[in-house]
């Protein structure tokens, strides 16, 4: 029990302690900004350990962060290689295909006013649609290895990413466009040297919102099949095995390679729409 | 204006017709070798005989040389990709022919993942707006949760399924329970999000003219945060609701297909049944759609009856 009260005292010096950061004199810096969440974090992961330990919480229903901490770090070679098989070769490829050709449909899309018309309504109601239940189809076909999981990826983020894009090159205002017309610009040049940076924010958002979907997609579709390897394989094995401290690894890694491809694309944005309003502030 | 609609509705039948034409002319391909192998064992002759050679051949060249196997590629019973018309007549008969507790029933399925999505949906969303009041209203928490709201949007935690459903039925909770707290999780977070930024969403000019008029902070936020909040609630709804009905789906697997159409995908997938998987995946989508297009009947009647619609 004496686990449980000292898992109350952490949340109230927890609390303590933000409600401090929030209200000092320091509130609103860049680094109580960083700090407070951090707090958060680790007080959440604090008392995870304080109360599994405390009441002696069995490890098939939770097991505790510091046994995950250490399964993570026992098994980094498996680990390494279920991430190369589903993150690196599953969801990159097939975030690149994807976003790739729907860029080019976006193109296309956005020259003729025929597809527009058609091809549009028919994307936004297929973006809204439970993508991943064409898992067992595209495994089927393409195989229990990592071109099936890509095959998933490319279906999940080409419709958001191509609303997202045509969006995007109807940005550029009317004036601009005649700007470009009082020029003789060709319509390439005034799609490179206008609509296309134009579009820039809009297809960053489409890049990133396809982030997360290329991973959910990799790892759901393993759950329909996969060779013997593959953070999904490990994860739904795993589950089988009552092994929930592996599950837990694999979560991590999860995280970590989500935020990480966030973060990545986030920055690229930095660097490329450095001249839009929401990255000046 | 009419005119430009109809010309719109054309677009999108242009486009549907040419899906349509390009799904038949792809089940040739796909299906001519398996089409051929059964035709062979009919006694029917098939262009080259040897299966051997039939296997290192393109599929185009196969159903040149075999022209005759082409309508057959349009009705095999279990196709790696089923014609249109077969997926049709297969929801036609779940869904109209069978009775609606029937086992066989998509009605049925389609019932046991909505009733979960829905529950899951209800409680994620109740949750999500309760901690996005209290973000707009505490600095604390606004400082210490909002972030971790926002990072968990990175991140795939529907890998999180197959584990919730094990570790509930390990502490003997299975049914819809499990499911439907896939579901929430999964439309807590969109929801969080999009509706501090609703909530916060009045400027400073009508936050200040509340205070000239000596408004308390609850008066404050049923007046006008709330209201204001409304568009925003509803966008991040229509997210919530297609994630959920994924949640409840991807719930469904690791129980080992016992009901709800997930189960119907993965046995479908186990059992080669393509038709079946095929019907699942439409009724699904049609669930998905019959939702989104719900809510955003609401929105539009709710957003008209407040005087905020476009």
């Amino acid at each position: 029990m004496i686990f449980v009260f000292c898992a109350i005292l952490l949340w109230l010096f927890g609390w303590w302690l933000n409600g401090r950061l929030a209200s000092g004199p320091y509130a609103g810096t860049r680094l109580v900004r960083f700090v407070a969440p951090l707090v958060f974090g680790l007080t959440v992961i604090g008392i995870w350990e304080l109360v599994v330990r405390g009441l002696e919480v069995p490890l098939v229903i939770l097991p505790a962060p510091s046994v995950i901490a250490v399964r993570f770090g026992g098994s980094l070679p498996v680990l390494w290689a279920d991430f190369v098989q589903t993150i690196i070769k599953g969801a990159l490829s097939g975030y690149i295909i994807g976003c790739g050709s729907a860029f080019l449909m976006a193109i296309a899309v956005d020259r003729w006013d025929f597809l527009r018309l058609g091809l549009l309504p028919v994307g936004n109601f297929v973006a809204a649609l439970p993508i991943v239940g064409t898992a067992p189809i595209l495994v089927m076909w393409f195989g229990f290895d990592w071109h099936s999981k890509a095959a998933v990826v490319v279906v999940m983020v080409f419709f958001p990413m191509l609303v997202n894009t045509v969006a995007g090159l109807r940005e550029a205002t009317a004036m601009q466009r005649d700007l470009m017309e009082t020029y003789a610009a060709t319509y390439w040049q005034s799609f490179l040297k206008l609509r296309l940076p134009a579009a820039m924010p809009f297809i960053f958002n489409g890049l990133k919102i396809s982030t997360t979907l290329a991973l959910i997609g990799a790892i759901v579709a393993e759950f329909f099949g996969s060779p013997t390897l593959g953070m999904g394989f490990r994860i739904s094995t795993s589950v089988g095995q009552l092994s929930l401290d592996m599950v837990w690894a694999e979560i991590v890694v999860a995280a970590l390679a989500g935020t990480a491809f966030y973060g990545l694309v986030a920055m690229i944005e930095k660097a490329v729409t450095f001249w839009h309003p929401s990255q000046r502030g | 204006m009419f005119r430009q609609e109809l010309h719109a509705f054309w677009a999108v039948l242009t486009v549907l017709l040419v899906i349509g034409v390009f799904w038949y002319a792809a089940c040739v391909p796909m299906n001519i070798k398996g089409v051929l192998t059964e035709q062979e064992r009919t006694g029917a002759e098939v262009q080259p005989p040897s299966a051997k050679e039939r296997r290192d051949m393109s599929e185009f060249g196969l159903a040149l040389n075999n022209r005759f196997a082409i309508p057959a590629t349009w009705e095999q019973e279990r196709p790696r990709l089923p014609a249109p018309h077969q997926v049709a007549i297969e929801m036609w008969e779940t869904t109209a022919q069978k009775k609606i507790t029937s086992k066989r029933s998509l009605f049925y399925h389609g019932w046991v993942t909505l009733s979960a999505t829905m529950l899951g949906f209800a409680i994620g969303t109740g949750l999500g707006i309760l901690l996005a009041v209290g973000i707009v209203h505490s600095r604390v928490m606004d400082l210490s949760v909002m972030p971790w709201a926002i990072v968990s949007q990175t991140i795939p935690i529907i890998a999180l399924a197959p584990m919730i459903i094990v570790v509930l039925y390990s502490v003997g909770v299975q049914g819809i329970i499990p499911k439907a707290i896939i579901s929430a999780y999964l439309s807590f977070f969109p929801v969080v999000v999009g509706m501090v930024k609703g909530l916060r969403s009045p400027d400073a000019m009508q936050l200040d003219l509340l205070r000239t008029y000596n408004a308390s902070r609850s008066q404050g936020f049923w007046k006008l945060r709330l209201p204001a909040s409304m568009p925003y609630l509803f966008t991040s709804l229509k997210i919530g609701i297609a994630a959920s009905l994924v949640g409840a789906i991807v719930g469904e697997l690791p129980t080992g297909a016992v009901a709800g159409l997930g189960a119907r995908l993965l046995a479908g997938s186990y059992y080669g049944q393509t038709v079946q998987i095929w019907s699942a995946l439409f009724a699904a989508a049609i669930l998905a759609a019959c939702l989104v297009g719900l809510l955003g009947l609401v929105e539009r009647t709710v957003l008209k009856r407040m005087g905020m619609a476009q």
